[in-house]
Order: structure tokens, then sequence, then C-alpha cells
């Protein structure tokens, strides 16, 4: 029992890594559907579609910044991994990672709601392109937001 | 800074001049033709609407032409075509071509009917293709396809349902039937259908019928008097003939082809007199004279009137605008600055009279950009690309060569704070130094590695959020100042300046700063009075000035209430720069997964090296794309949201001269 602590902070990474990835994966996904019915109609919007389909994507990268910055940590990247760090420790890694982990989910797959609909913007008023651009962009501070905890409560955490 | 002063012209000239005038103008492209003048008694439009319809359709035609070329002889095309730009045309070769523009109609005439006839002996070839398939099952028989019996007998060809054999047939029909004699014949048969022949004598014919319809019979649709094979045969020489006829055709294209530069040029001349008229049919004319109203810059002014003088019988006046009425608005920058006019214009221009940010808005973009992307490496590679393509290309469009320029000073910032926070290729040179020279290099960086110490690079962000914000914010009150809104620079900037200081002031020797900065920082206690003095000041000003457009005291203070509330946003503008710390430590971390992908795939077998190129350029390539466009979208929002939140209003018409809208060529004048 006494190892435990190194699972949870793994299972952090894991969580971060997975959770985020998987707003984005659905935000990418449902932005991308909407994006190739545009360029069915007008190919010559495929850059600026294929610019609004990715920005949801950003969670995901962000899902394993966290996940990266906690695998450092506890040593699994160098070889020597912190086996014998304490329950409470573990936990405490755990339950940081968990902001980016939910709130890239959640906003991950609402970015890509507002994506689907900025780029119904720019099927029909492509020169409100750098405006439709920023709907998406509102959705992500929150998981910005979320990141910038989960990586100041990774970084604080002494071994 | 800067938008080109317009000034208001107008033009009076004789009727007989006016498509000189017209074009002369059209040519400079200096001069924003007001369209909206009213008529009267004495000035009427008239109507061009034939000329324009006219105009159009050739010019229609003419890229129907191109377009035909363009699909049936294609051009070897480069990927970066579509950064050269338009060709230069001399002027006589120009006249030339409109002076031969007859021959020129003949030859789209031509071309399209070229297009048509490959149309054409296209659908032929789907037509027969699909009448050969439909005819496969039943090449086999050797009866002509239209032989509906003797003298005596009936036969039927069709289908029923799938697979059945001639057993399985005879039965079911022997089953139906009673003492009627019969023959059936499978001619074919696959999964979706049985194609048969059957015979029976004429006097049966109808039960027969019926019993075959009952099993889902239905007769062949062909009508023929060859048998398959011999229908097949003809389809052949058909898809022949009408393949000769799309070679023979494309040939013939190909030939033509070699004028394709000419119909650029007609498609252009086209396109630019149906504008002409389109102009035209706007103008309000008397009978002997016309008048064109309209704006120009200031600075071409002199010249279009000394011309316009000198040649026609004509009177030219220029006016200031009047104040009532809104400017064309066209920015003028110097070249560096100029960068930054396209993401300006996605937000939206200027109004009259509003500062152009321009400036200002491209060396902040151009400082967050590198800060989010902040890799030595990557800054470099973009930076070269640009200024390659920049130098490459010089006739690519004016807007694409704004944002190629600024991407590439981004790149030179992203070059910068790549050295300053020690990142090259993510930590390329760890990995490889350690893997492939046996001992650790690592190139130090100048500043610090935002990885090792993210709370400091927090802090640097908010500070340079506050730069920015605060900048927009002086804007404002710089527009104020010269618009003699002294309550409102009160009220609106000067208060929030000093809110906004004191609050910070007594933020900074909190517990809770001290935790996040790393450093304790101790006030005097008369600093301390100082910092409540100048937020509470601060906070006055907008209680008292917030609301200054109400006249009742008491909806002034509360709408002052109310602006005070304003602080949150104040707040949440300033986290919204945490994003350069995230978006920075992601370029870092992600390269590095790749470095460290790398190294592991390549471990220690012999071709190591060549995967880990391999990985390293695919890993790279993509990192930098995905961090790129990050950096560009985000940098977008802090200016737009942020800082052209703090003062901008936009919202101005842009400059839209009378000009030459060519798509293809451009025609040098000496």
């Amino acid at each position: 029992m006494s190892h435990l602590g190194i699972v949870f902070a793994l299972l952090g990474a894991a969580f971060a890594v997975a959770l985020a990835g998987m707003g984005s994966a659905s935000g990418v996904g449902v932005a991308g559907q909407a994006a190739s019915g545009v360029v069915s109609e007008d190919p010559s919007k495929f850059v600026k579609v294929l610019i609004l389909q990715l920005l949801p994507g950003t969670q995901g990268i962000y899902g394993l910044l966290v996940g990266f910055i906690t695998l450092s940590k506890i040593g699994l990247l160098s070889g020597n991994p912190a086996t014998d760090m304490s329950l409470q420790t573990g936990l405490m890694i755990f339950a940081a990672c968990l902001p980016i982990g939910i709130v890239g989910l959640v906003s991950g797959m609402h970015q890509g709601r507002t994506a689907v609909a900025s780029i119904g913007i720019v099927a029909k008023r492509p020169e409100q392109f750098a405006k439709s651009m920023l709907f998406p962009a509102m959705v992500e501070t929150y998981a910005i937001l979320a990141l910038l905890i989960s990586i100041l409560a990774v970084n604080a955490i002494q071994l | 800074m800067a938008v080109l002063t317009m000034k208001k012209i107008h033009i009076l000239g004789l009727k007989q001049d006016r498509k000189a005038i017209l074009e002369y103008i059209q040519s400079t492209g200096t001069l924003q033709v007001d369209m909206a003048l009213a008529e009267n008694s004495i000035f009427k439009r008239t109507n061009t609407n034939a000329s324009i319809t006219h105009y159009e359709r050739r010019s229609a035609n003419t890229e129907q032409a191109i377009d035909i070329l363009n699909t049936y002889v294609p051009q070897k095309t480069g990927l970066f075509d579509s950064l050269k730009g338009k060709e230069d045309i001399s002027q006589e070769k120009f006249q030339q071509i409109i002076a031969d523009r007859h021959a020129y109609n003949t030859l789209v005439a031509k071309i399209i009917d070229c297009g048509k006839e490959i149309e054409t002996a296209k659908a032929g070839i789907a037509k027969y293709t699909l009448g050969i398939e439909a005819l496969t099952p039943w090449l086999s028989m050797d009866i002509p396809i239209n032989t509906f019996g003797t003298k005596s007998t009936s036969v039927f060809m069709g289908s029923l349902g799938p697979s059945l054999s001639v057993g399985e047939i005879t039965g079911i029909l022997e089953a139906r039937l009673d003492q009627v004699p019969f023959y059936v014949e499978v001619i074919s048969s696959d999964r979706d259908q049985t194609c048969i022949v059957a015979i029976c004598m004429k006097k049966d014919e109808e039960v027969f019928e019926a019993a075959l319809r009952k099993e889902g019979f239905t007769r062949s649709s062909f009508v023929s008097s060859r048998t398959p094979l011999e229908k097949k045969k003809k389809y052949e020489g058909y898809l022949k003939n009408f393949q000769e006829t799309i070679d023979s055709v494309t040939k013939e294209l190909e030939e033509l082809n070699e004028q394709k530069g000419d119909l650029f040029i007609l498609a252009d001349y086209y396109r630019i007199r149906s504008e002409k008229y389109q102009i035209l049919g706007n103008l309000i004319q008397s009978q002997n004279t016309f008048l064109i109203t309209g704006y120009i810059p200031e600075k071409k002014e002199k010249e279009i009137q000394s011309h316009l003088q000198e040649l026609y019988t004509c009177d030219v006046e220029i006016e200031e605008i009047p104040e009532d009425e809104q400017m064309p608005i066209e920015l003028s920058n110097r070249t560096f600055f100029a960068a930054g006019e396209g993401v300006l214009t996605s937000y939206g221009l200027p109004h009259r009279g509003e500062v152009d940010p321009t400036s200002i808005m491209t060396l902040c973009y151009i400082f967050l950009f590198g800060l989010m992307l902040s890799d030595a490496a990557y800054g470099a590679l973009i930076a070269i690309a640009c200024f390659i393509m920049l130098k490459k290309y010089p006739k690519m469009t004016d807007s694409l060569a704004k944002s190629l320029r600024l991407f590439g000073w981004c790149g030179i910032s992203t070059l910068i704070w790549g050295v300053l926070f020690g990142g090259y290729f993510g930590d390329i040179v760890d990995t490889v130094s350690e893997a492939y020279f046996g001992h650790k290099v690592t190139i130090k960086a100048l500043w610090f590695v935002p990885l090792n110490n993210p709370m400091k690079l927090l802090i640097v962000s908010m500070i340079i959020g506050l730069i920015h914000l605060f900048l927009g914010l002086g804007i404002k009150g710089y527009q104020q100042l010269k618009h003699k809104d002294f309550a409102g620079f009160l009220g609106d900037v000067l208060s929030w300046f000093l809110l906004v200081i004191g609050l910070i002031m007594m933020l900074m020797p909190t517990s809770m700063f001290a935790s996040i900065a790393q450093v304790e920082i101790k006030f005097s206690p008369s600093m301390k009075t100082a910092s409540y003095v100048i937020a509470l000041t601060g906070a006055l000003l907008i209680l008292l000035f917030a609301g200054r457009s109400q006249k009742n005291p008491l909806a002034r203070l509360g709408l002052g209430l109310y602006g005070l509330y304003d602080v949150t946003s104040w707040l949440s503008d300033l986290l919204s720069y945490s994003r350069l710390l995230a978006l920075g430590l992601a370029t870092g971390v992600i390269a590095s997964v790749v470095n460290m992908m790398a190294k592991l795939a390549a471990g220690d077998s012999p071709f190591g090296i060549i995967i880990f190129i391999l990985i390293f350029i695919v890993g790279h390539t993509l990192n930098l794309a995905i961090n790129l466009l990050g950096a560009y979208v985000h940098t977008c929002r802090l200016q737009y949201v942020e800082f052209f939140g703090k003062f901008y209003e936009a919202g101005g018409e842009p400059f839209t001269p009378f000009k030459e809208n060519t798509n293809y060529i451009d025609v040098t004048r000496k």
C-alpha cells in the first residue's frame, strides 16, 4: 500500500491527457464535419475552415503538457521513478491534474460546437473570418485558466 | 499611425469627353466615385445596362474558354504559383489585343465549341459504356433481340429473380401451368437476376406470360434487330469514334492553348470595360454635360486636377469632406508597420477621426507572437521562409506581401524569445549531444527556462499584459484629449490608471503575491497609504464620471457604481494573458516530447540516425504547424478582445477607388 502514491500520480497524468484529448477529439471531429461540408461547396475556403477546425485541438495539447510535466515530475521519464512517494503526495498530484482534464473535456466539446457555428460564418461571409475565429477562442480561455492552475499546482507540489 | 486625408472632388465635364475621362480616372485608380447622387430635373442617369451585360457576357465567355483550356490542356503548376501575382503587360500589347478583339472573340467561340464537343463525346461514352454493361448478361444469346416469336410460337426474353437454374424455373412453371408445353433456356445467372429466353405456343401466350409474371418476370427493354453480340460491337464502334473525337479536339485545344496568354488580357479588358459602364450608368448627366462626385486622397488631387483641366474642357472642384459625411478610409503606414494592416482590417477600419492603431498593434503583435511560439529554431525557419518568398515573388498581391512580412518579423521575434528562453527545437541540443556524443551539452537560456520556473513567466506575462492594456487605455486618453473630452479623460482613462495601479500596489506587499512571485516586497507605511489613496482617487473618479451622460444625479451615481464593476473585466483581461505562458510552454514541451520519441525510437541500431531524423522532421513540422496556428489565433485574440476592447471602435468604410480590377494582368504605364 505504501507505494500507491506514484500510481495515483500517474493516474493523474493519464486523466489529464485522456480527458482533454477526448474533448479535443470530439471538438475537432464535429468541426471537421462542418468544414467538409463547406469545402464540398467551395474548395477555396479550405484553409480558413481548416484553421477553424483546428481551434478546438489545443485542449489535447494542454492535457499533453500537464501529463508530460507530471511524468517528468515523478521521474518516470528519466528512468528513476519516485516509487517511495507517499499516498498523500500522489493524490495531490492527481488532484492537480484534474482541472485541465475536466475543463479540457467540456471546453473542447463546446469549442467544437462554436467552431461549427464559425464555419457557418465563413461559408456565408468569408470576409468575416477574423471575427469568426474569435468566438471559439473565447471558449478556450477557460481551458487556459484550468491549464494554468494545473501547471502551477503540479509544479508547486514538493516530492 | 496614419490614415490618408481624403478630399471631396467634383468634376463637371462635357458629355463627349465622358468615356475618355472615366477611362483616365480608372487607369489612375485614385478616385472613389459617389454613386448615390440624386437625379434632378436637369441631371439624369442614363441606362447602360445593355453595355454592361454585353461586356459581362464577353468576359464570362472568355473566362469559360480559359477554363476549358485549363481543364483539357493541364499546365504544370508549382506549389507557390499563387504567389507569382499578375503578369506585366505593356501598353502596346494591351492595345494590340484590344484592336484584334473580334478575331479573339471567334477564337473564344471556337474553344467553347471544342469544350461542348468534348462534353458531348464524354456523355456519349458514358451512355454506351452503360449500354454495353447492360448487354453483358445477354451476350451468349444468339438470336436477334427483337425476336417475338415465329408463326406458331411466342418468345419471351427477360429476367427473373437471382440465381435460378433451368430445372428450378421449369419446376416452378410446371407447377403453375396445366398441360402447357414450353421451353426455357437460361442465358446467364448471377446474384441480381437470371436472364432467360422462354418459348411457348402462340395460343398459350397469355397464360404462359401470366405465369411468368407471377414469378417476377420482366421483359428486357432492348430494342434492336441485332443479336446482343452484334449490338455490343456496334456500341464499341461508337465508343471508338467518341474517343477519336476527344483526342482530335484535345489536340486542337492544345494548339489553341498557345494563345491563352492573350485570352487572359482579353478577359481582363472586358472586365475593365464592364466596370466602366457600371460607373457610367451611375453618373448623372444633362444634355451636354456630366457630373462626377467622389473622394480622392489629398496627395493625388493636384495630379488629377491638372491632367483633366489640361486635356479636357471641364471644371474640377476640390473641397474638404463635410463633417457629417463618412470619410472613406485608406490606411497609410511605413512598410514595416503596414505589415499589420491585414490584421487590423480583419477587425475593422478606424472610423473618421479615430486614431489608426496599426503601428502600435503591429509592434505588440510581433512581440506577443514571439513570446507564444518562443523557439529560436522555429523562429529562424519562419523568418527565412517568409523573407525568401517575399524576395522570390515580388509581384504577389499586396495583402499577401504584408502578411508574409508580418510573419517574417514574428519569426525574428520568435527567434529572440527562443534565445532568451533557451529553446532550439525544444531541447534538441541536449538530446543529440547526450545520445550521439556521449556528454550532455546545454545551450544556456539567456534569461530563464520557462519550464523550470513557470511562475516567473506567469508574472512576466501579467506585466506584459498590463503594459499592453495600459497602451490601449493610453490611446483612448490621447483621443479624448485630442477631441477635448476632458470629463471623459478623467472618468474613463485617468481614473482607471489610478485605480489599477493603486490596486496592484495594494497587492504587492501581501503574502499571496510573495508566494506567487517568490519575492517578498516590503512597502513602507507611507507607501501603503499612498496606494490606498491612489486606488480610492481612481474609484472616486469612476464613481463621479462614468455616468456623466446622465442628468439625474442619482442615476449618474448608479451608473458610476456600475462603472466600478468593470474591475472584474480588468481582472479577466489580465488573466487572459496567462495564455502567453500556456502557449509558450506548449511549444517547448511538445518539441521535447518529439525529441524524446525520436531518441527512444532510434535506440542503438545502426539505422537509428535515419529513424531519428525522420521522426524529428515529421514531429517538428506538426508541432510548428499547430503552434503557429495557436500563436496566430491567440495573438489576434489578445489584440482584438483585450487591446482593442480598451479603445478601438472601428466601423470605417474602406476607400474603394474606381480602378482596373484585373484578374490576370497588370498593364504597365510609362
